[in-house]
């Protein structure tokens, strides 16, 4: 039988045995991502090498992808991703940010449910449903209501004009932009709510006490305070709308050409290997499509670097004030 | 319940399904590849587990994704809408042949223009689609169809913008009548087309096309048929106008030389004929000469003799062109002299 001490230090030890247990399995959970990811950096390399040998500096500024003489370039893939990921963001951006401040700042207690739960509902329907939409309902509202209203009268101004020219098909970058948007939307959103919801009612009181209206509030108070946050919230949508595959596949044409218009056919990079991938015969054009994956992988890294990079001289920014 | 025995009866269940399911397939069949004949291969594939309890596994991956599989000998055929050339065959120890045939259809959107009313050379078609013929009133067209009233349209060309069998055959034709189309932009899976608007999938053309006054399309025959498009009747290589019809895609299968094309490649486009819609072509099954595992490529094997005899029907409701009879036995004789395990041929007959 054991004395009281003995059991003691035998819980001791067991508890020291299963703390110990915690820290290697939670380091090796940390582990494991980086090794996933290494593993999908090399994998990127070891696939694209054939091409990037090839076409080297000339696969990131080259325009031409030709599958049948076997010169690939990413230059319109690169330019239509990042333009319908701009447009994503100034449409979704400001929606986000009224919406938050809605919400958190504005909204009567009953509706704030109803709302909330709509937009985390728009974050969980499937990117190929947002595809669908956009392509038989989308498209054709564009095509023959908003697009050529934009042709005639924008499409003359000078230099706004030459982004809406062109005849109307109802798909381009611009589409694809606005489905982005509002596929981007709910995670902005979720973000800027939770972040503006945690500025110290404190703060808010005493600027509303000094005779603050609620835009001197969100604008002087909030904002400030949660700048971090909303950064954040902005790159997490921009994330989302650079990789974003088959919503855009349907809407954005799919054409290997740059235009100035953005009412034109274009492409996007995870687009082109969702097009293009499975019937991709011949190792110079895999590769290719390989390399596209890198160059999206390395655009996705350096928006998170800029990201991190702003941050850092933000909070600079704020301590030297201090 | 306690957990001891809910994990008892899970434990049984997975023993019991395993037992089951090793029971139910007594030869698996694996194939990978194309994406248009899977479902006719699907239907095939149910009918004959049906009949024989033999189960065909088949993912329909893409042509790429089969040809790499079977060099990589991942599975027991390959499956491709674009053949490979003898050499590269030769080169990895394979054989192919036709398996059923499909063809592509051209589709418009013009305003007074109904199915099959519009007639077109493939010239033509090439011009429109390299932006060189732009209005639905242009000469060239109206020539072909003197009796169409033809309005003061933009042409919008739709491709297809995923890679795909169907861009193969379409623009393998449009090269073999347009000496312009081939130096300008080739035959691919996928290309680099000079104008229009590209679509994912035959549904993405056909609503483009649908959508857009003055919109010009191609769809597999199939997917035109099923949805009743306005389609156009093609001029072909006899200088005969044909509609797309299962029996103008057998003749084009009827009338290409098979017997002179080694390993099959063949590409059923601009077939002579009066009778041959001039955008055919046939799905190929790729295999080893010298199979790892003779008894799943013999399976195999069974599997495709049962189809070409007995699953004619099935491909015809699937709208699907089964191959001419001249040509099964063609395929077959080159079943028994290709194919080989251990010296002596995997089929002899059955």
């Amino acid at each position: 039988m054991n004395t009281p001490a003995v059991a003691l230090t035998g819980h001791l030890r067991r508890e020291a045995r299963t703390e110990r247990v915690f820290r290697v399995a939670t380091l090796a959970s940390a582990l494991l991502v980086l090794l996933l990811l290494a593993g999908v950096i090399c994998t990127l390399i070891e696939g694209s090498w054939p091409a990037l040998k090839v076409f080297k500096w000339s696969f990131v500024t080259g325009e031409r992808w030709n599958p049948v003489t076997d010169v690939y370039g990413a230059l319109t893939p690169l330019y239509g991703t990042i333009v319908t990921s701009v447009i994503a963001l100034v449409i979704a951006v400001p929606l986000s940010f009224g919406i938050a401040v809605f919400l958190t700042e504005i909204c009567p207690l009953w509706l704030r449910g109803p709302v909330s739960t709509a937009i985390e509902l728009l974050a969980s329907v499937p990117s190929i449903v947002y595809g669908i939409w956009g392509l038989f309902v989308l498209a054709p509202i564009l095509q023959h209501s908003v697009q050529p209203w934009l042709i005639d009268h924008v499409g003359s101004l000078p230099v706004v004009g030459a982004l809406f020219q062109g005849p109307p098909f109802g798909i381009g970058l611009l589409t694809a932009g606005i489905v982005l948007a509002i596929m981007v939307l709910p995670f902005v959103t979720s973000v800027m709510r939770e972040v503006f919801r945690m500025t110290p009612v404190a703060l808010k009181e005493a600027a509303y006490g000094l005779g603050a209206t609620q835009w001197n509030v969100v604008w002087d108070v909030v904002l400030p305070w949660s700048r971090t946050g909303v950064i954040g919230g902005i790159m997490l949508g921009l994330g989302r709308a650079l990789g974003e595959t088959m919503a855009v596949t349907f809407v954005i044409g799919n054409a290997h050409r740059i235009s100035a218009s953005l009412l034109a056919p274009s492409t996007t990079i995870s687009a082109a290997i969702a097009n293009e991938f499975a019937e991709a015969v011949g190792d110079l054009y895999t590769s290719a499509l390989f390399a596209l994956g890198l160059l999206l992988f390395v655009l996705t890294f350096a928006v998170i670097a800029a990201a991190r990079f702003m941050l850092l001289r933000l909070e600079r920014g704020a301590v030297k004030r201090k | 319940m306690s957990i001891r025995s809910i994990r008892f009866t899970a434990l049984a269940a997975i023993l019991g399904l395993a037992a089951a399911s090793g029971v139910a397939s007594a030869v698996d069949i694996s194939g990978a590849g194309a994406t248009f004949p899977y479902p006719v291969y699907a239907k095939w594939a149910e009918a004959y587990k049906a009949k024989t309890g033999d189960g065909l596994n088949y993912q329909s991956i893409g042509s790429g994704g089969g040809i790499k599989q079977i060099k990589a000998a991942t599975v027991t055929f390959g499956a491709s809408d674009k053949p490979l050339e003898a050499k590269d065959l030769n080169d990895s120890g394979l054989v192919q042949w036709p398996m059923v045939i499909g063809g592509v259809v051209p589709v418009v959107n013009v305003p007074g223009v109904k199915a099959g009313t519009l007639q077109l050379d493939g010239p033509t078609l090439a011009s429109i689609y390299m932006g060189e013929i732009s209005k639905w009133n242009d000469a060239r067209i109206k020539a072909l169809n003197p009796k169409v009233a033809l309005p003061n349209l933009a042409i919008a060309p739709v491709y297809r913008s995923d890679g795909s069998g169907t861009n193969f055959l379409f623009t393998n034709y449009l090269s073999t009548v347009s000496p312009a189309f081939k130096s300008k932009v080739g035959a691919n899976t996928s290309v680099e087309w000079p104008t229009g608007i590209g679509a994912k999938g035959n549904e993405g053309v056909a609503n483009m096309t649908a959508q857009t006054s003055g919109a010009i399309g191609y769809v597999e025959y199939a997917y035109a048929k099923q949805n009743a498009m306005a389609y156009v009747r093609l001029k072909n290589s006899a200088g005969k106008y044909v509609s797309p019809e299962a029996a103008a895609f057998q003749a084009a299968a009827a009338n290409a030389d098979w017997e002179k094309a080694d390993g099959f490649f063949l590409i059923l486009t601009d077939q002579p004929g009066a009778a041959s819609w001039p955008i055919t072509g046939a799905s190929f099954i790729i295999m080893h000469r010298e199979p790892k595992d003779a008894a799943a490529a013999l399976a195999a094997l069974r599997f495709f003799a049962w189809a070409y005899k007995d699953g004619v029907d099935l491909a015809k409701q699937l709208d699907y062109v089964p191959l001419p009879e001249k040509v099964v036995k063609l395929v077959e004789k080159t079943w028994t002299a290709s194919i080989k395990s251990g010296g002596k041929p995997v089929w002899q007959g059955k």
